[in-house]
């Protein structure tokens, strides 16, 4: 039980980070990880809509789709993640006003964030997370995690590159791409070899 | 007509290209892009549910209220991308397994609901179509190109024949998810080279950050 939670959160976080190592969810990752308090923001409302977002697609699955209309997942998904982030944003702006001000300019672009649409399907077809509904809002904890890791990491190196005169092509997206490569290089490098 | 067609090409493919100008579409790009086949299979399912999702957008943009357009437009697109999953699945079973689970992430690819919304929402259903097509197109090309790159020197071999031959040493970084991200970074540089005029970056905006740069001892860039 531990383990299996253990197992799940460093495969996840870690070793198959969302963002070096799966390649999800990089339009967030490039766009707000300019600077490092933004890119905190982001990853924390990532955190908040993952955790829920895999318990919920979960529940729907397990109590209307399974073995009937398992082809209508991507629909239903979608589905509920975007109105699950209508009405986070909702309650948060009632009940939380605080926390709905740091948040609130990072829920709606949670949508289109494909690292959301990928934890709720991975987590179906994860051996160890699809046991049951906790292991599968765990499993997109961890995810979240692993990419709050990563744009904070890439947050301290873009102040470097901003402060760097590049050559005019690579100016913009090109040198925030190969710097992300070299960031995820050396995040996947220090890794590399570690199996769950 | 056959000029405005035309035009409409060169913007999908060159000009307004999705992946190396807009820079849509990058996390599925980069995912699948291991070797030219899987890029071939992607930028085609992309391309028919491009066009499906815009004719039906272009055919509903009277029907659809302006308030719940986004939510709309996520079911049509997320409708037709269940459709090429299951054909894949049922017809390129081998392809499917290849592209896993960026099949079903396609609705979340910003390329789509970003047709769907700037184009297909305001025009006819024909040119609406032709849009579709170029852009596919644009994206299928971009998507080839980094293939090639990333399959050719990183393993060596095209559509998995082998073209160096056996005393060739692959780089292994290129087929690895970080050689993704620098491959990419340096295809958009090449682009950006192309054009000349670097959109985040024109001469005046330049002028602008050299002074703040001045001032403050950084350069900021828009991201």
């Amino acid at each position: 039980m531990i383990l299996d939670i253990l197992a799940i959160f460093l495969s996840v976080a870690l070793v198959d980070n969302y963002v070096f190592s799966q390649t999800l969810g990089i339009c967030p990752f490039l766009g707000v990880s300019s600077k490092p308090s933004t890119a905190l923001g982001m990853g924390l409302a990532v955190t908040f809509v993952m955790t829920m977002s895999n318990a919920v697609t979960r529940l729907v699955f397990d109590l209307l789709l399974k073995g009937r209309f398992e082809y209508l997942q991507t629909v239903v998904f979608i589905l509920i993640i975007a109105s699950l982030v209508q009405l986070i944003e909702m309650m948060l702006k009632k009940l939380l006003p605080s926390l709905y001000g740091a948040l609130g300019i990072y829920l709606p672009l949670i949508t289109t964030n494909c690292a959301v649409l990928g934890a709720a399907t991975n987590a179906l077809g994860d051996q160890r997370a699809s046991a049951n509904i906790l292991f599968s809002s765990f499993y997109g904890f961890s995810a979240a995690i692993g990419f709050t890791i990563a744009i904070l990491i890439f947050a301290g190196v873009r102040a470097r590159i901003d402060e760097e005169s590049v050559p005019e092509p690579f100016r913009g997206t090109p040198i925030t791409l190969i710097g992300a490569g070299i960031t995820a290089l050396v995040f996947n490098g220090l890794l590399a070899g570690i199996k769950f | 007509m056959f000029k405005t067609i035309l035009k409409q090409f060169k913007e999908g493919v060159f000009d307004k290209n999705p992946l190396l100008v807009q820079i849509l579409g990058v996390c599925a790009s980069l995912a699948i892009t291991t070797s030219v086949s899987n890029a071939l299979y992607m930028g085609l399912a992309v391309t028919a549910v491009l066009v499906c999702s815009n004719l039906f957008v272009s055919l509903l943009r009277k029907f659809i209220p302006q308030q719940v357009r986004i939510a709309a437009y996520i079911v049509i697109i997320s409708g037709f991308v269940t459709i090429v999953e299951m054909l894949m699945k049922a017809y390129l079973p081998s392809a499917a397994e290849k592209l896993g689970i960026f099949l079903p992430l396609i609705v979340v690819n910003c390329i789509i609901l970003g047709r769907a919304e700037a184009y297909a929402s305001q025009n006819a259903p024909f040119p609406s179509i032709i849009d579709g097509l170029a852009m596919g197109a644009g994206f299928t090309i971009a998507l080839l190109l980094l293939g090639a790159i990333r399959e050719l020197f990183g393993a060596g071999t095209l559509f998995g024949i082998s073209i160096f031959g056996q005393s060739y040493t692959p780089i292994g970084i290129l087929s690895s998810p970080p050689g993704a991200f620098i491959v990419l970074g340096c295809l958009i540089a090449l682009m950006q080279y192309l054009k000349k005029d670097c959109p985040s970056m024109n001469s005046t905006q330049r002028r602008k950050s050299q002074s703040r740069m001045s001032k403050q001892g950084r350069i900021r860039h828009d991201p």
